[in-house]
C-alpha cells in the first residue's frame, strides 16, 4: 500500500552561514508539522553536521528526516546529495572535505556556522568556510554519491546563479540524475518557454529555506517508505510510485 | 596608477552602488565568472570584471577588498546586492559591453593583470 509523503528536500540549518538563527531542529520540525510535511531533508552547504540533530529531534514525530547536503561543484553548480543514513552521509562528508579548499570562515561576510544539538543548543562554531566550491566535478559527484547509495538532485535549476542552467546553460545528457529541483517561483508555462529542455524532466519544488517561512509543501511523493530507493522509483514513475507537484498559476 | 574615477569616465560605466567614486588607485584587473577562481586570482585593489550580478559577488569583492566590480553584458544587480554593496562600500559598475571588450579597454588604460 503506497503512502503519501509531502516533502521539502532542501532545508538549511544554522550551519549555513546565510541561514537565519531560527533554523534550529525544534523550530524546523514545528514548521514542517504546520505545513503538513512528513518528509524533509537537511541540506547545508557542503556539510551535514546538523543532520543528526534534526533526525534526533524528529524521533517520536511522524516526520521523517533524510541527512544530506547542498554540495557546490567545481562548476559552481549546487546539487542536493541525499542519503538514508547519517553514516553514509558522513562518509561522503569526508570526501567533500578532502576536496573543499581549507579556508577559514569570515563570519562578518559569510555569516557564522553553528553546530547545534537536537533542542537547538549551541555545540560549537564551525571555523572552516563551508559555502565555497569544492573541486569535485558534476559527474564525479553523481558517481561518488551513487557509490554510497545516495541520490543527487541538481538544485534550483531556474536560479540565475549557482545552477546547472545558469552555469552550464543546459542539462548534460550524460548526467545520471532522475529529477531537477526548481524554485517555488517556477511557473511551468513560462519556464518551459525559456528552457524547453525541462519539459522532459521530472521537476520537484523545495523551499531552499534559509528561514522558517521559506519552507514549502508543494511536492508529494506516493511511495512505500521514505527511503532513497523509493524516492528514486517515484521520480522515475516506476512500480506505481510517483511524484505530484502543486504548480502556481501563471500571471 | 589609473584611478577608479578615471576608469569609470573613460569606459563610460554606470555606477549602481552609492559608494562615492574616489581617486582610489586600481592596482590591476581580473576577469572570471566563477567565484572560486576570483577568490584565488584577484588581489586587493584589483578591479574585477564579470557577468555575474548576484549578492555573492559583493561578498567576494568585500572579502578581497577589491577596488570595484564591473558587471558586463547588461546584467544588473538586484536591490539586495546593491544594498549589500552600499553596506560594504563596494563600488558596483555596469556596462552593456562584453567582458572581452571591457578587459581590452582596461588594458589600453594601463590596468594589467598578473603576468
Amino acid at each position: 500500500m503506497l503512502k503519501p509523503f509531502l516533502a521539502d528536500l532542501h532545508v538549511h540549518t544554522v550551519l549555513s552561514g546565510c541561514a537565519e538563527v531560527e533554523m534550529v531542529p525544534p523550530l524546523i520540525l514545528r514548521q514542517a508539522k504546520r505545513l503538513g510535511l512528513n518528509l524533509i531533508a537537511v541540506t547545508d552547504h557542503n556539510a551535514c553536521h546538523n543532520a543528526e540533530a534534526v533526525i534526533q529531534a524528529a524521533e517520536g514525530t511522524d516526520i521523517h528526516v533524510l541527512p544530506g547536503m547542498e554540495l557546490q561543484s567545481k562548476e559552481e553548480v549546487h546539487l542536493l546529495c541525499l542519503f538514508d543514513t547519517v553514516r553514509q552521509c558522513q562518509e561522503w562528508q569526508e570526501e567533500v572535505f578532502r576536496r573543499l579548499p581549507p579556508l577559514g570562515n569570515k563570519e562578518e561576510i559569510f555569516g557564522a556556522q553553528f553546530v547545534v544539538d537536537s533542542v537547538g543548543e549551541w555545540v560549537r562554531t564551525e571555523e572552516r568556510f563551508l559555502a565555497g566550491a569544492t573541486d569535485l566535478g558534476l559527474e564525479e559527484i553523481v558517481a561518488g554519491v551513487h557509490s554510497l547509495e545516495g541520490m543527487v538532485i541538481p538544485a534550483h535549476v531556474d536560479r540565475p546563479s549557482f545552477s546547472l542552467l545558469s552555469n552550464l546553460g543546459w542539462v548534460p545528457e550524460s548526467l545520471k540524475v532522475q529529477a531537477l529541483e526548481v524554485t517555488p517561483r517556477f511557473v511551468p508555462r513560462i519556464g518551459f518557454q525559456k528552457w524547453p529542455q525541462l519539459k522532459a524532466w521530472c521537476l520537484i519544488v523545495n523551499g531552499d529555506a534559509h528561514r522558517l517561512q521559506e519552507m514549502r509543501n508543494r511536492t508529494l511523493f506516493k511511495m512505500d517508505a521514505p527511503v532513497i530507493r523509493e524516492i528514486d522509483l517515484a521520480l522515475k514513475g516506476e512500480q506505481g510510485r510517483r511524484v505530484v507537484v502543486e504548480w502556481p498559476e501563471a500571471h | 596608477m589609473t584611478s577608479l574615477k578615471e576608469i569609470v569616465e573613460k569606459l563610460n560605466l554606470e555606477t549602481v552602488s552609492s559608494a562615492e567614486l574616489t581617486d582610489r588607485p586600481v592596482a590591476g584587473g581580473y576577469a572570471a565568472d566563477l567565484l572560486s577562481c576570483v577568490m584565488k586570482g584577484a588581489k586587493k585593489d584589483y578591479l574585477w570584471v564579470t557577468l555575474q550580478a548576484h549578492v555573492n559577488v559583493v561578498a567576494v569583492a568585500s572579502l578581497l577588498n577589491l577596488a570595484g566590480v564591473i558587471i558586463t553584458e547588461g546584467n544588473r544587480p538586484d536591490q539586495e546586492s546593491i544594498a549589500r554593496a552600499d553596506e560594504e562600500k563596494i563600488t558596483l559598475l555596469v556596462t552593456p559591453k562584453t567582458t572581452y571588450t571591457v578587459v581590452g579597454e582596461l588594458t589600453l588604460l594601463g590596468v594589467r593583470g598578473e603576468s
